[in-house]
């Protein structure tokens, strides 16, 4: 009896075992094969075989169309600009196949999803920080102040088309911004608001309460001890967390494609007649650029380029955040340990 | 009307040697007073009706078994109570030199000014050592430099932790020894210069050598300061108080000096306390 029970028992355990442990590979393998699909064909676009190896004009240049066309038994495919220069140079008729977007490359873009991360980033940090230290430091535990927090955590549930179609209800027709980049901030900082609390709220309460007794038994004020007590300690890990929230903003479509996000735009951001239209005006962004190569256009071999080259560089982008973050939360972990 | 009264007045009074009432003991002046207090967290009671009165320069020691309120009431004295939520004074007040130090117009910053306090696990701040001492006079304000530094070395002299760190004043707090640790945060305290120092626990975490160095601390700081220290240790409040009370589920069993206590307690509880036969 006793023995056929241990057997089970074990035959129960091995399998629980096996089911966890082909879970986990099995993500690890749908993971590798995105990243091995996206970065091999990616790098097809970013990179080139001869000097200098890298694809620069398409991390320098906007978006053009491409010109697919034979003549004189050789065939051409041709930017935009390129096509107008042979134009010139050969007047002869050609059937020519055109192709949005497709040459050139992507560096509004990648300005403009900068900024977008920036603008929103520090509108969400400030904003965040503020009510993460009154709703950890200063408030009570009220019935308001649950009911504040069960909102808060709602809020991150909300889809982000919602915020989308949020910010482009408030900011881009009630407030009149039209689709801007401080619509964009605006809509972004909201949604990314729900987690830098979360965190920042986290990090306040990872600070010993022994390090605000200390303080406040010194005769310190709450602002005080707050000031130079518990807030220099949090900070590493507010902007730690934050910077996933980097990851998220940047990758997201849905809340800027109403808000702050051209399709094409040819000037540049910073190509603006009076510097207080700067915020005002709607910028190109990396998730958004995929959202139309990949689906707004007609779809044929010459398209597939920019997608996987813009997918990759996005990549690359996050990539680089979630480093910073590891590399940044690794360096304070050393620097305050208590 | 006058007349009358001064008419009916007269009656055989007694001996003026009887009526005479016996020459008061001189009262011992008093720091804190405590009146009559009630304490609840929320709806939980957890001190009745205690009544004391701690003796200025000298060490008081709270002792009694876990739970029966002696960190509470200390904690009552600089007010530190109220960060908890629902936690209040129910009856009775807290007098601290003559002035309830409830009252709606006394400035809490201030108490704690007034009256510093060490705690049980030891919390340096991760700061220099140096940062940690001049931490409560940055606070209050004070920007001179000079003044600063004659009151970093005043107070690690005064906490006998001077010798130890001259030469690394701006290493991190965190580098210290335990018991080191804690004669740092007892000179953070005596850096504001506070009247009362309230110390809960201060030698738990520390082992027999570093507890010997504090107690000896504790001992000379009595002539400049008000001392209350709450210790699981009898042997502790023996050698370094002056004063004990014996606190029993939230109620105070007995008071008075310690030699009283230790030697010829009034209750039985206390000498059972005492002699270990519970608690």
């Amino acid at each position: 009896m006793r023995a056929s029970r241990r057997t089970r028992n074990r035959i129960a355990q091995t399998t629980a075992f096996w089911l966890f442990r082909f879970a986990t590979y099995a993500i690890l393998a749908a993971a590798t094969y995105i990243f091995l699909d996206i970065g091999i064909k990616g790098s097809r676009t970013l990179f080139t075989t001869s000097a200098p190896f890298i694809n620069v004009p398409f991390f320098t240049q906007g978006p053009q169309t491409l010109f697919v066309f034979d003549y004189e038994g050789k065939k051409y495919t041709l930017s935009d600009r390129e096509f107008r220069a042979w134009k010139t140079e050969h007047p002869a008729d050609v059937a020519v196949t055109s192709v949005a977007y497709s040459a050139g490359g992507v560096w509004p873009c990648i300005v403009g999803t900068a900024l977008l991360v920036i603008g929103s980033m520090v509108l969400a940090l400030a904003v965040g920080i503020c009510s993460a230290i009154y709703l950890n430091e200063y408030s009570q535990n009220t019935r308001s102040i649950r009911l504040i927090r069960i909102a808060i955590l709602n809020l991150a549930g909300v889809p982000s088309i919602v915020f989308g179609l949020f910010g482009f209800g408030l900011f881009v027709i009630f407030f009149h911004w039209n689709v801007s980049l401080l619509a964009g901030w605006f809509t972004l900082g909201l949604m990314i608001l729900p987690a830098i609390i979360t965190a920042s709220e986290e990090s306040l309460r990872a600070v010993p309460n022994g390090l605000r007794e200390g303080s406040l038994a010194l005769g310190a004020t709450k602002w005080q001890t707050i000031r130079k007590n518990v807030l220099p300690y949090a900070i590493p890990g507010i902007l730690t967390s934050s910077i996933l929230g980097i990851g998220r903003v940047a990758g997201e479509t849905a809340p800027i494609m109403f808000t702050a996000a051209y399709a094409m735009r040819d000037e540049m951001p910073w190509q603006v007649q009076r510097w207080t239209d700067f915020v005002f005006q709607g910028v190109m962004a990396l998730p958004y650029h995929i959202y139309v190569v990949s689906s707004k256009i007609p779809q044929n071999e010459y398209t597939e380029r920019v997608q996987y080259g813009a997918a990759c560089i996005l990549l690359l982008l996050v990539f680089a955040i979630a480093l910073a973050s590891i590399v940044l939360r690794e360096r304070t972990r050393k620097r305050l340990s208590w | 009307m006058v007349v009358m009264e001064k008419e009916e007045i007269p009656h055989p009074a007694p001996p003026l040697e009887l009526q005479k009432p016996p020459e008061p003991e001189p009262r011992p002046p008093v720091m804190i007073k405590v009146d009559d207090v009630d304490f609840c967290y929320g709806t939980h009671q957890v001190l009745f009706d205690v009544k004391l009165e701690i003796p200025p320069r000298a060490v008081t020691a709270f002792i009694g078994p876990s739970g029966c309120g002696k960190t509470t009431l200390l904690r009552c004295f600089n007010r530190m109570n109220d960060l908890i939520d629902g936690a209040h004074i129910s009856a009775g007040k807290i007098e601290l030199e003559g002035h309830d130090i409830n009252a709606p117009n006394v400035d809490v910053v201030d108490l704690r000014r007034r009256v510093g306090m060490v705690f049980q696990k030891s919390n340096p701040f991760p700061k220099s050592i140096y940062e940690n001492v001049a931490y409560g006079l940055r606070v209050l304000g004070e920007t001179k430099k000079s003044r600063i530094n004659e009151s970093v070395e005043k107070s690690l002299r005064a906490a006998a932790l001077w010798d130890e760190v001259k030469d690394r004043l701006d290493s991190s707090a965190y580098g210290l020894s335990g018991g080191q640790q804690q004669r740092l945060c007892i000179a953070r305290a005596l850096a504001v210069e506070p009247e009362v120092v309230l110390m809960d626990e201060p030698c738990s975490a520390l082992d027999p050598i570093a507890t010997a160095k504090v107690e000896e601390l504790i001992y000379q700081l009595r002539e400049n300061f008000t001392i209350v220290i709450v210790t699981h240790n009898m042997q502790q409040a023996g050698r370094c108080s002056n004063y004990t009370a014996f606190f029993y589920l939230g109620r105070l069993i007995e008071f008075g000096a310690t030699s009283k206590i230790f030697s010829n307690p009034s209750e039985r509880k206390t000498e059972d306390y005492i002699t270990g036969r519970f608690g």
